[in-house]
């Protein structure tokens, strides 16, 4: 029966050149050691902390093609694992990112875990333990996931819902690697590279951002990100004055309330007023 | 009468005649030198009217002169006058202490003639402290003072500043003061004895203003070096430097100067005999009161990181030499012993940076091998007994408390008395359900929208939609010959909430007043939105005094319907005594785990710290043992949060709150409009 109907695969593409990242401390040489002993990862952080670049950087790295999936609450297991599709007279199967990723002995990333809907979670548990194995229950097929397979997930730990929270038997399957907002001076070299603006500027950008960060649970639920920054950076870069840019890539970007507004408006006048 | 301006010692004579009770011949001669640089029309005058103020009370006299020349910079001769005759009509209506401060008000004076516009503490409290939150550092709180000082810990501000005409002017001046002032607490001012230092001088007042114009100079490029934009609009804000000054300011803009290079600049400008200039907004130097509350500070932290190195290290260890490292880069402190990093508990991490920015260093003392003579270590102070009260009726329940210096329960320690909560009369909920009307409304359709979320059931023998996936499955098993199934319909289902909430709100005598208000207000709003929503919710309140009277009030229990009775005892919700916190959290949430939904959700609501009658609850004892009731909730599979009305509060939170998630908000009236929204966050 399964012979009878056509199975699609995506193809998934090797990244060609490398993408910019900047290592923080021990994540590379710990990532690689998982993948050599073909253990699943998850990645711990707050947002825009570099996890996703990460995670290029090493597929890119360790040669192997990337599935990435941002999880959202209706994602459902069909569209991590795969469903049926009708072309014409014929019914196909089209695999889903996570079977395309264990077929190929590709890295799988789902970004953002917790989002997902629960039941899906159940599906990673027995790819992401010593079984390593892909149960498609549409198509009765059990894929055996080749070495070169790896999971990777990522989840933030700042969420205050009691309901995105990760379950200790998925996260105890996996290796955690913690992420956080670099050094003031490594994430200036970031700021500067990956926006074009002088490390002179990078290093004001960082300074907002620690200030903003002082006033994360008191008023913000999260400081200002190293993707923020940089985006502050490509503004100015891009002609606009500094001020104005960080005003509106990071205080405008971080809070919507007026209070809230006119304190982070003080501290981007304090740095680069 | 000849043009020449009087030199001091003319004047000194002349205020001798004038000021016959004059404190001492040694301030004489200091008014005499302060005087001398005015026009000679100008120290007639401050010699006239010190003259006949002195007849009416001769320490308004002396204040006229010491005063003058600082008016004289703001105010031309004929206010001079209007000024004086101001603060004597003031000592015949109201006496001497409101004459006195009158006078030494005259930005007041001017500002009030002037029209202009005042700007005031609390129109600018709340923003300017999230201003210093932002900037780095151990907290600062802010308080109104009789003049801009800080003393570590707490900054002090006028009541209200009219220096500018416009009234946006007198803001950015309250904010310059601010800033000023963090910059002491944070650059070290206080690193060094001042008490001391000041003391060398026989007129320790004017070094004293002098030391606070080096520090001001030397702390501007402190800020200039992080905040470059807040650092011009200090020197916008402030006359130039005098010229004085400009020989020092190589030493003290360097990027390692510290409060050292103040103290020997200090020195040189002394042997000058120079009086400082009158620069305003630059904030003032208040050493007695810094060191108290350092000396202070210093030994509680000190006291901590003894006792968690301590925890940490084996005897052998503690006999091995510590070295210290910072990580400038994170603030982060690390101890090391041979070369390995010692962990150390969030608190004792606090104490050493606190320690690292009071004193530049951790105390050697700390970091000495402990050798054989570990007994000398301080034992922890004597505890004072709590005083016990009787009481007539036995205890509803009891309740174990956790002791961190036995490292252990106390048990059956804590008499809880649970008792319905008082009924008002309800107007407050009617009011407060008119004023926010609106914002009702809103809350309850945004509620009900999340109520009425749907989720799709796949693979239904009916339905109202088709079940594509299955509908595909069963064309295809049909023509394999397979039994296809019957299940092809997708049904939408309201989403199962299973939400039981339990609000334990802080009714001690500290939230008397407005806090209360809010507190009762957040109420009205949370039911009306839950009633929307549909979760089970109860409500109570604590107070107490001491631990054999911890009561616990019933608003809402979770059997009871919000109505009318719920809503009296809302009203009646009053401020009492004291705040032993732990207590209060293990009795709700022996209720809130008893309830059958999935997800259990405390919310804590309180304006400070935990506290009882008597020293034992204050402090690190409290702390501890609601840190490890909310440790307690958490393996029930109670989930807290609390809400904190306490800008000071920030320190003991983050420990306290260890396991629980928290918002601290800086003003108590955002509450009622916050806490539904809180409550969605938590729940979505
Ligand atoms: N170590 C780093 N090296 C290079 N670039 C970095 C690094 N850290 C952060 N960045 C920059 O920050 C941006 C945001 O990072 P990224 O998208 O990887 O964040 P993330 O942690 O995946 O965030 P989220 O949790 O929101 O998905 C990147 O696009 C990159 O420009
Ligand atoms: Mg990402």
């Amino acid at each position: 029966m399964l012979a009878e109907i056509k199975t699609l695969t995506p193809i998934l593409e090797r990244p060609l050149t490398a993408p910019y990242y900047r290592p923080i401390g021990e994540e590379v040489a710990l990532f690689e050691a998982a993948a050599r002993q073909r253990l699943p990862v998850l990645l711990k952080g707050p947002t825009g902390c570099g996890k996703t670049r990460f995670v290029e950087y090493m597929a890119w790295k360790l040669g192997r093609p990337l599935a990435t999936v941002a999880c959202h609450d209706d994602l459902t297991t069909a569209d991590l694992v795969g469903r049926y599709l009708i072309v014409g007279e014929e019914t196909v199967w089209l695999d889903g990112p996570l079977t395309a990723a264990v077929r190929m002995g590709a890295i799988c990333y789902l970004d953002e875990i917790v989002e997902a809907r629960k039941d899906t979670t159940v599906v990673i548990h027995p790819l992401a333990d010593s079984r390593r194995l892909l149960a498609v229950d549409k198509r009765g097929e059990l894929i055996p996931a080749p070495a070169e397979f790896m999971l990777v997930i990522s989840y933030n730990p700042g969420y205050q819902s009691v309901l995105k929270e990760i379950k200790p038997s998925t996260r105890q399957r996996f290796v955690a690697i913690e992420f956080d907002y670099p050094a003031a001076d490594i994430e200036a070299e970031i700021v500067a590279t990956e926006g074009g603006v002088d490390v002179e500027c990078a290093r004001k950008l960082v300074k907002l951002a620690e200030l903003t960060r002082n006033l994360k649970g008191a008023g913000l639920d999260e400081g200002a990100s190293t993707r923020l920054l940089v985006h502050a950076a490509q503004l100015i870069a891009a002609g606009i004055a500094p001020q104005t840019a960080a005003t509106a890539a990071v205080a405008r970007a971080l809070s919507d309330e007026p209070d809230m507004s006119e304190t982070l408006d003080d501290l981007v006048r304090a740095v680069f007023g | 009468m000849s043009a020449r301006r009087l030199f001091a010692h003319e004047l000194e004579e002349a205020l001798d005649r004038v000021l016959y009770a004059s404190p001492s011949h040694r301030s004489i001669e200091r008014l005499a030198l302060l005087l001398e640089p005015l026009s000679r029309a100008q120290q007639d005058l401050v010699l006239h009217w010190a003259g006949v103020a002195a007849q009416t009370y001769a320490e308004i006299g002396y204040l006229i002169a010491s005063l003058a020349p600082q008016v004289f910079a703001r105010l031309d001769e004929r206010d001079f006058a209007a000024w004086v005759i101001h603060g004597l009509d003031t000592y015949d209506k109201q006496g001497l202490r409101p004459a006195m401060e009158v006078l030494r008000d005259f930005e007041g004076f001017l500002a009030a003639k002037e029209g202009r516009a005042f700007a005031r503490f609390e129109e600018v409290e709340a923003r300017l402290s999230r201003l210093i939150q932002g900037l780095s550092g151990r907290p600062l709180s802010l308080r109104i003072g009789p003049y801009p000082y800080t003393d570590t810990e707490t900054i002090f501000l006028p009541e209200r500043i009219g220096q500018y005409a416009a009234h946006a002017d007198n803001r950015r001046l309250y904010q310059a003061l601010a800033v000023r002032l963090w910059a002491q607490a944070r650059f070290g001012t206080y690193r060094a004895d001042l008490t001391h230092a000041l003391s060398q001088y026989a007129d320790r007042e004017l070094a004293c203003q002098w030391l606070c114009c080096l520090e001001a100079m030397r702390l501007e490029s402190c800020i200039a070096r992080e905040l470059p934009g807040m650092a011009r609009e200090l020197a916008r804000l402030r006359s130039p430097w005098p010229d004085e000054l400009a020989c020092a300011a190589r030493d003290l803009q360097a990027d390692d100067a510290d409060i050292s290079v103040s103290l020997r600049w200090l020195a040189r400008l002394m042997e000058k005999n120079v009086l400082p200039p009158p620069l305003t907004g630059l904030g003032v130097l208040a050493p007695e009161l810094a060191q108290r509350v350092r000396d202070a500070r210093i030994e509680k932290d000190t006291e901590i990181l003894r006792r968690a190195l301590m925890q940490s290290l084996t005897p052998g260890e503690r006999k091995a030499r510590m070295t210290t490292q910072i990580d400038a880069q994170r603030g982060v402190v690390e101890i090391r012993i041979d070369g390995e990093a010692v962990w150390l508990a969030p608190e004792a991490q606090e104490a050493a940076q606190s320690l690292i920015q009071d004193l530049g260093e951790l105390p050697p003392e700390l970091l000495a091998p402990a050798g054989p003579a570990e007994g000398k270590l301080p034992q922890p102070r004597q505890r004072l007994a709590e005083p016990e009260r009787i009481e007539e009726r036995r205890a509803d329940f009891y309740y174990d408390e956790w002791d961190y210096l036995r490292q252990a329960y106390r048990r059956g320690w804590c008499h809880v008395y649970e008792t319905e909560g008082k009924a008002g009369t309800g107007d407050f909920v009617r009011e407060t359900k008119k004023r926010h009307a609106a914002r009702i409304r809103q809350l309850k359709k945004k509620f009900e929208a999340i109520r009425g979320e749907d989720r799709l059931l796949g693979r239904q023998l009916e339905g109202e939609e088709i079940d594509l996936d299955a509908h595909i499955e069963a064309l295809h098993d049909r023509k394999s010959g397979a039994e296809p199934s019957a299940r092809l319909f997708a049904r939408r289902q309201r989403n199962e909430r299973s939400f039981a909430a339990m609000f334990l709100i802080d009714m001690s005598g500290s939230t008397k007043g407005w806090v209360n208000d809010c507190e009762r207000e957040a109420l009205v709003m949370l039911c009306e939105a839950l009633e929307a929503l549909g979760d089970a919710y109860a409500i109570y309140g604590f107070s107490g005094w001491t631990r054999t009277r911890c009561d616990l009030y019933r608003i809402k229990s979770y059997s009871e319907r919000y109505d009318e009775a719920i809503a009296r005892r809302i009203d009646g919700i009053e401020a009492k005594d004291y705040t032993r916190m732990g207590v209060a959290i293990r009795h709700v949430t022996r209720l809130l785990a008893a309830q059958p939904a999935k997800h259990k959700l405390l919310v804590l609501l309180t304006d400070g710290r935990p506290d009882d009658f008597g020293d034992e609850y204050r402090g690190v004892y409290g702390v501890e043992d609601t840190r490890r009731a909310l440790l307690e909730a958490r393996r029930q599979g109670v989930r807290s949060f609390c809400v904190t009305i306490d800008r000071a509060g920030q320190e003991y939170l983050k420990h306290m709150m260890g396991p629980a998630a928290y918002v601290i908000l800086d003003d108590a009236r955002k509450l009622p409009l916050k806490i539904a929204e809180i409550y969605r966050r938590l729940t979505v």
